[in-house]
């Protein structure tokens, strides 16, 4: 049964991208174990901004794991202790009576921190600039049903397509590499008929983007599928490399 | 005040509302046989602002884009995929009748009609379901991964309250699946330079601008950087607002914390009608609230309804020992459940709309049947499901759904029903527009859930993410260059001029006067208070005695905002509380909007219920003779009441018919 527990709160309080950091701790009393972690921190800033404080920045927008802008960097893990969920859905009842949480942001070379929790994910949406989508304008298609997809690779597809954005592989990537990011869109539109046809080239020019971004580079430790909230698989790591290096061949 | 020099007649007629002559399945293809269009060279001299991501907006733009305008996309979060629609679960309509059941574009036309309880143009709602095809196909093309059969076709499946199977439907993720693939459309024209991406950008103001003739046209935003503070200014021959719709003015809601109102309220101060503020839904599949901390409701997907039972127990006593935890939900004998949706609707059962579903929970639990520690809850139980089916395949139909439940409230529903409660989740009121998604002002577009165009006075579930796709790639594409085609010869204009100067002053001044209040409430806890108020007497029953208590009580609130609230850190730089600070004193003033229009709606119809108009069964009694109209509020000043223009609704296609889901 949820009941209430003491905690404190140890956060990373940045006040730009150019400040120096450093941990705050806060003492939070009385906290419903019902509570989602994002909850604990609005009462928390409920209590700063109650004492004249500045409240600590952090980014979350769906609160049901769907939209990835929450990204906190909790306990040492990207979206915390639990597994398969984001910051959002986890909850107050993974925690103890009177434990200390660390709170950090996304640490990764190429998502700078803006305040606080708070980072600069643009990075994801140039490399998805660069290449993640199938060329067609609107109108103009055939029909839906015109080509069929066996069930399993629609299905497969599907699994890769879940990824949400939130940045949690990089964070969690000692190379900060985007890798699992990055194939989980070449992966779901290679599998496809339609993304098929560019799938060489969309995977060479997502790559491209990447390095040039900072990113690191991908030697497989696997960091990112075990903190990936959507349990997006490495197998999509393995796919990619086919397609980029049929892109290399063609070269 | 600014006004606009667009009719001041009381009643807006069809021509007004550019409604295209001929047969209801002529009357698009007819207005794109005769609407004037901009020629490529000049399209790449026009310059579109889109405010707003969501499906309605990215498919605006990447559109818009594709067709060779310049665009200008902002949004609030920190990429333009993480807008509210991604939340969506369930589906979205079209008419393919691939499963052979009945389906058609009449039928959709239809059953859109009668779910909105005869509240919206057939016109517009046609036009709806024809298009809905191509959206099927276009999401298809992009590589939206939709549910497929063993033999590869598309998958379908029925929502919400549909005799036919017309719900396409991506995992529990369409909303998702289909934005990324608006997105990427997006992304490419972004990549190409064609659209210019504002991110962490919240439009605060438009700028309207006189034409030779004296006519106000919409001519640019004025927008906050929400990482630098600064306020900038935007130029552009045309506006499309797709800012969402305006749930959170009830603080609890589905609706992702950012999804906010004010667009809608600075479009409608400059002069654009606000089109039935009153109609908003409320969702019946909701997980019911568990303290004051709590930030928002999430929803459960209405699919469960499918082969979730709804039921209360018959005996009081039963609900009482729930109520204080002595007894669980599986612990109640089968003769002692009343399965009320099925007892009252037996036609529909579990599947009747969502206004119903949510109306008839709310009713047993003001009789005292609620099944949790407030009262405030139904079961919804699958022990039926499970033994007829197997538990895998109800884990297969359900099992992310069945986990995040658990991981909210810590209890396992496969072993004991789950608990729902109604919650606001989506409003069909917004901004007026004419047949062109035009506002009342001229060069200003409304689409999405931030009109008020489609969904009459109630939604059907797997009808918005149409709407949103429907308006953005296959209307606005066409209609907005009818308005355009006048405006070739009109340059670009400095953002130096007066009007934008006087707008930023505006945005400043308002600004400004937030940041020196320093008083003691914390932006939070007076949004929470006006949540309380809407839902307590402007929610899911509504009185006379009940609205006019909310306009007071609105009224107190926005006086205690302004003289009491507190904001900290500074505004030139990045402050959420100054960000949900401007967006609160909209949905305030939304609130007080939303109680006056349902005051004056003396009606029940779809997510509108007046107590005192129904029938002796309990169901909605529309007022066909007195309120077959759009209430249409015209901004008057800050301290005069608005005023009101009809837009009567003549059904010349579709006889009206009282909604009858028990038969
Ligand atoms: C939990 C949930 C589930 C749903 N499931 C379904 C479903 O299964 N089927 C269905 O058909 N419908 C569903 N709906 C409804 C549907 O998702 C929405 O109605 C629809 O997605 C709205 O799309 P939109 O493009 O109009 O607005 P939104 O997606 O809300 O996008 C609004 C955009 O405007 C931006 N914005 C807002 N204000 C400003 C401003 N001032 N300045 C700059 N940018 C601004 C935001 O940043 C965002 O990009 C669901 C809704 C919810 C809440
Ligand atoms: S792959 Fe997983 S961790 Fe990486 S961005 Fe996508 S959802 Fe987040
Ligand atoms: S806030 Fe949207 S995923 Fe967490």
């Amino acid at each position: 049964m949820d009941s209430y527990i003491n905690i404190k709160v140890k956060v990373w309080r940045q006040a730009g991208p150019k400040a120096q950091g450093h941990f705050e701790t806060y003492e939070l009393n009385h906290i419903f174990q019902g509570a989602s972690f994002l909850e604990m921190m609005d009462i928390l800033n409920e209590q700063l901004i109650a004492e004249h404080k500045d409240p600590i920045a952090f980014d979350h927008d769906c609160r049901e794991g769907i939209c990835g802008m929450c990204s906190m960097y909790v306990n040492g893990h990207p979206h915390g202790p639990d597994s398969a969920i984001t910051t959002c859905q986890l909850h107050m009842r993974k925690f103890k009576d009177g434990e200390t949480i660390t709170v950090e942001p996304w640490r990764s070379r190429a998502f700078p921190v803006i305040k606080d929790l708070m980072v600069d994910r643009g990075a994801y949406d140039k490399i998805m600039q660069a290449g993640g989508f199938v060329s067609v304008n609107t109108g103009g298609v055939p029909d839906a049903n015109a080509i069929a997809i066996p069930k399993p690779v629609a299905d497969e597809a599907m699994d890769a397509a879940s990824c949400i954005g939130c940045g949690a592989c990089a964070a969690a990537c000692k190379n900060g590499s985007a890798m699992l990011f990055v194939a989980a869109k070449v992966s779901q539109l290679a599998l496809l008929p339609q993304g098929k046809i560019e799938a060489a080239k969309r995977a060479k020019a997502m790559i491209a983007k990447m390095d040039e971004l900072g990113f690191g580079n991908c030697t497989n430790t696997g960091a990112c599928a075990a903190e990936c909230p959507k349990s997006v698989s490495l197998a999509n790591i393995a796919r990619l490399n086919r397609e980029f290096i049929c892109a290399k061949f063609k070269d | 005040m600014a006004t606009t020099k667009t009719e001041t007649a009381k009643v807006i007629t069809p021509e007004m509302a550019k409604i295209p002559q001929g047969p209801l399945e002529k009357k698009w293809t007819n207005y794109k046989d005769h609407q004037k269009l901009v020629n490529p060279a000049n399209k790449r001299r026009l310059d579109i602002i889109v405010v707003g991501t969501g499906l309605a907006g990215a498919s605006a733009a990447a559109t818009l884009a594709e067709l060779g305008f310049n665009v200008l996309n902002f949004c609030i979060q920190d990429s333009p995929r993480r807008a509210h629609s991604i939340a969506a679960q369930g589906g979205i309509n079209a008419a393919k009748n691939y499963q052979n059941d009945g389906d058609s574009i009449y039928r959709l036309f239809y059953d859109t009609i009668k779910g909105g309880d005869y509240r919206a143009r057939e016109a517009n709602v046609y036009r709806l379901a024809e298009v809905s095809n191509n959206i099927i196909d276009q999401c298809v093309a992009q590589g939206v991964p939709f549910a497929r059969e063993y033999g590869g076709l598309l998958d379908n499946r029925s929502f919400g309250g549909a005799q036919v199977s017309r719900t396409f439907y991506a995992k529990g993720q369409t909303g998702q699946q289909l934005l990324l693939g608006a997105y990427s459309a997006l992304s490419r024209q972004i990549g190409k330079g064609k659209v210019k991406m504002y991110n962490r950008h919240e439009m605060l103001d438009v700028v309207l601008i006189k034409d030779a003739d004296g006519v106000e046209r919409a001519r640019g935003i004025i927008a906050r950087n929400l990482v630098t503070g600064r306020i900038e200014r935007y130029f552009g021959h045309a506006v499309v607002i797709a800012s969402g719709g305006y749930g959170n003015t009830f603080f609890l809601s589905t609706n992702a914390m950012a999804s906010n109102g004010s667009a809608a309220m600075q479009i409608y101060r400059k002069g654009a009608y606000f089109a039935n503020p009153c109609y908003a839904q409320i969702h019946p599949t909701c997980i019911p609230k568990h303290g004051d901390f709590q930030s928002k409701l999430t929803l459960m997907s209405e699919s469960l309804r499918n082969d979730g039972r709804i039921w209360v127990p018959k005996k009081l006593e039963d609900a009482q020992k729930l109520q204080r935890g002595e007894i669980k939900g599986r612990d109640i004998p089968e003769e002692d459940r009343d399965y009320y949706l099925e007892r009252r609707y037996p036609a529909f059962g579990n599947l009747v709309p969502r206004d119903v579903a949510s109306r008839a929970a709310k009713e047993r639990c003001d009789k005292g049947y609620g099944v949790n520690n407030t009262g405030l809850a139904v079961f919804l139980d699958f022990s039926d499901a499970i033994q007829r089916l197997g538990k895998d395949v109800v884990a297969q139909k359900y099992g992310n759904l069945f986990q995040m439940y658990e991981k909210i409230v810590d209890e396992n529903p496969y072993e004991n029903p789950m608990m729902i409660f109604p919650a606001i989740h989506y409003t069909m009121g917004g901004i007026w527009v004419d047949y062109e998604l035009q506002t009342s002002i001229k060069g200003l577009f409304c689409i999405g859930e931030a009109n008020f165009s489609d969904h009459g006075a109630n939604r059907l579930g797997a009808s918005a993410l149409m709407q949103g796709l429907a308006d953005g790639y296959f209307v606005i594409p066409y209609t907005i260059q009818n308005y355009l085609s006048d405006q070739i010869g009109v340059p670009r204009m400095s953002t130096d001029l007066p009007e934008f100067a006087a707008a930023e002053k505006g945005v400043q001044d308002k600004i400004d006067r937030l940041m020196a209040i320093q008083g003691k409430r914390s932006v939070d806890s007076i949004h929470k208070e006006l949540g309380l108020v809407m839902w307590d007497f402007v929610g899911m029953g509504r009185t006379a005695e009940s609205l006019k208590t909310a306009i007071e009580k609105i009224d107190a609130i926005k006086k205690e905002f302004w003289t009491n609230v507190y904001i900290p850190g500074e505004a030139d730089g990045l402050n959420n509380e100054l960000e949900k600070a401007l967006r609160l004193s909209d949905f305030i003033e939304i609130g007080r909007l939303m109680a006056v229009d349902a005051l004056n709606r003396e009606e029940s119809c779809g997510g509108h219920f007046r107590e005192e108009y129904q029938t002796e069964e309990g169901e909605a009694l529309r007022q066909d003779d007195k309120f077959s109209y759009v209430a249409c509020w015209k901004y008057t000043g800050e301290d005069s009441e608005p005023e009101l223009i009809k837009e009567p609704l003549d059904y010349e296609f579709t006889e009206r018919k009282t909604r009858n889901y028990k038969a």
